[in-house]
């Protein structure tokens, strides 16, 4: 008996060995740019540990002055595309999906299925005439190109998330508020919203990780350098000097990281459920 | 006082809304309640509509009509008919060089990801004590893999004297730059799509859950052993999400755009090796204005996808199982 268990031990012993190896080599890129980026730059390629030998704030000294503009005018800009499509996302998406889970109307289930065949778009088929359109607006070098979009529901997936997640709150609340008097805009405000925390918060921190991360679109509609978010700004920095400056590089890159890092923190249990119940990445 | 007389007060008004009230007008006012909540539908869903119409079907169908045309940004354009269409498959190497690459790359990385994300899910389910911990560690590339910030990354990780070299030279093997050479390239952003197996490894843990014990209890008293409890449990009951799985990722690594602008230098080098669809198109559409050539481009790509989709459906007749049948 105590050798079954001894073994049984021993067992679980490399399960947990084996997949803390494997999570340490999956984890080992990203340890090794945020340990470089403190690295003086003659020591990231002689030096591949993670714990860097000798110390500095250099990179960050550098990274953040290598551009036209210092490194938190990228920032501010990203936050306010980013702050937007949070913003929208959650007051379009939300009444739409109020609509699909909650009232009845000619033509729903038609256009339920165009919402979630929209989900399957892939974006560069509408870029080019939206390109067309913003111009038009002059838009272009605006933020309104990356902000309105969010106002008018257009990332379906989060109707889609949402609509699933009102489905599960019981009728009986809602049904009682509309037999009271209430109409349907009381019963979205005062019922549904507020049992839909999770979902809204779900749908916020994806938005905000998905628009932080997002590039085609940034690059197309952002072209001055005046009006650059994180990512093109990032990638500017690679074009002009990255090849030669590496330490300072890692080190915007960890700074451009760390937004997401933080909600995926402060978030995991609204994330790890919002993969599970709608498959997003 | 005010008892009595309440109470007959509300049997009268519904014995007189079944009697007296005629059949029509109650019909009219059951339509015009209906009427009144399509209205309001109609409201909650206007930012929808208003989406639909000005950034997805109206670009849509205005992007198939440019794809007939020549249209460029500086000039007007003109009505060329599938000129665009037949450009792409017999004068133009470097759309086939795309088409190739992207091809390869979705179905070498996909089922590579995929088999990742299953048996990590496999082995995380079966009650693994820190399962969050491993579960937050697996998905976090899931979260960064699409930013700039990460091909930044990779290009020093498999450049000349990166991590994987220095890796490789512990064991006394010489590499040579992975991103620089046109035969290995497109296999360091393969590689870094595997990399983000956590989030269909989520959506396998949650499939996982929904399996009932009882399945297994049962198998075990009839003496399945484990393995046959995987073939004939586990495995069929968890092919919807498979399925699900595998028609997400997918459609979403036939849009990869990112990784391969970025470690590439945004032009798909070396020598074209990294060239993916999406990036050409990027490269016709806004870097020499070809926009009509770029929307053509565009919509085969809708047209790749939305016929890999369907067959994949298809498909699934054979393998995938709902219980039920």
């Amino acid at each position: 008996m105590a050798r079954i268990l001894l073994s049984l031990r021993g067992k679980k012993l490399l399960v947990h060995l084996g997949l803390g190896l494997f999570g340490l080599v999956m984890l080992y890129p990203l340890l090794w740019m945020v340990s470089s980026s403190f690295k003086p730059d003659g020591l990231i390629f002689r030096e591949q540990g993670l714990i860097p030998t000798s110390v500095t704030g250099r990179n960050y000294a550098e990274g953040w002055n290598a551009l036209s503009s210092p490194f938190s005018h990228y920032v501010v800009n990203s936050l306010i595309v980013t702050g937007g499509a949070v913003l929208g996302n959650l007051t379009a998406c939300s009444l739409a999906a109020y609509a699909f889970a909650r009232m009845e109307f000619p033509l729903k289930r038609l256009w339920f299925a165009v919402m979630l065949g929209s989900i399957m778009l892939p974006v560069q088929v509408v870029i080019v005439p939206q390109y067309i359109l913003f111009k038009q607006l002059h838009w272009i070098n605006t933020f309104y190109p990356l902000i309105v979009p969010k106002f008018l529901a257009t990332d379906a997936f989060f109707v889609f998330l949402m609509v699933q997640f009102i489905r599960t709150l019981p009728r009986d609340l809602d049904e009682a508020a509309r037999i009271d008097g209430a109409g349907h805009w009381r019963v979205f405000s005062r019922i549904i919203l507020p049992l839909s925390l999770p979902a809204l918060a779900t749908t916020a921190i994806f938005t905000f990780i998905w628009t932080w991360n997002d590039f085609l679109g940034q690059l197309i509609f952002l072209t001055e350098p005046e009006k650059q978010t994180v990512p093109v700004a990032l990638r500017t920095f690679l074009d002009s000097t990255g090849q030669s400056s590496w330490g300072p590089m890692f080190a915007m890159s960890v700074l451009s990281l760390g937004p997401i890092f933080g909600f995926f923190l402060a978030g995991q249990k609204y994330l790890v459920r919002g993969v599970a119940v709608t498959g997003l990445k | 006082m005010s008892s009595t007389q309440a109470r007959p007060y509300p049997a009268e008004a519904r014995s007189g809304s079944e009697h007296t009230v005629p059949a029509a007008q109650a019909a009219r006012m059951r339509r015009r309640r209906r009427r009144r909540e399509t209205l309001t539908a109609y409201l909650f869903l206007a930012p929808w509509f208003g989406g639909l119409l000005f950034i997805t079907v109206g670009p849509l169908l205005a992007s198939l009509y440019l794809s007939f045309t020549d249209y460029s940004l500086i000039g007007g354009s003109r009505w060329v008919g599938l000129d665009n269409y037949t450009r792409m498959f017999t004068d133009d190497p470097r759309f086939l060089k795309a088409l190739q690459n992207t091809t390869v790359y979705v179905f070498v990385s996909v089922p590579l990801q995929l088999t990742f994300a299953l048996l990590l899910a496999l082995l995380l389910d079966r009650g693994v004590r820190g399962l969050a911990i491993y579960r937050s560690i697996y998905y976090l590339p899931s979260l960064f893999g699409s930013s700039v910030a990460i091909a930044v990354l990779w290009r020093k990780v498999f450049g000349d004297d990166g991590l994987v070299n220095h890796f490789l030279g512990l064991f006394g093997i010489s590499g040579h730059s992975w991103i620089g050479d046109p035969s290995t390239a497109l296999w360091t952003i393969v590689v870094l799509n595997v990399w983000t197996f956590g989030s269909p490894m989520v959506i396998f843990l949650a499939g996982l859950r929904q399996i009932p014990v009882s399945y297994y209890e049962a198998a075990g008293i009839d003496g399945a052993g484990k393995m046959r409890q995987f073939f004939h449990i586990t495995l069929p009951l968890l092919t919807p999400v498979i399925f699900f799985n595998l028609i997400l990722q997918l459609i979403h690594a036939f849009q990869s755009f990112t990784q391969a602008f970025v470690v590439s230098g945004g032009n798909g080098s070396p020598s074209d090796s990294t060239l993916f669809y999406t990036m050409y198109v990027y490269i016709k559409g806004f870097n020499s204005f070809e926009m009509g050539y770029a929307s053509a481009m565009a919509w085969f790509l809708v047209l790749i996808v939305a016929c890999l989709t369907a067959l994949n459906f298809l498909m699934s007749k054979y393998w995938v199982f709902y219980g039920d049948n």
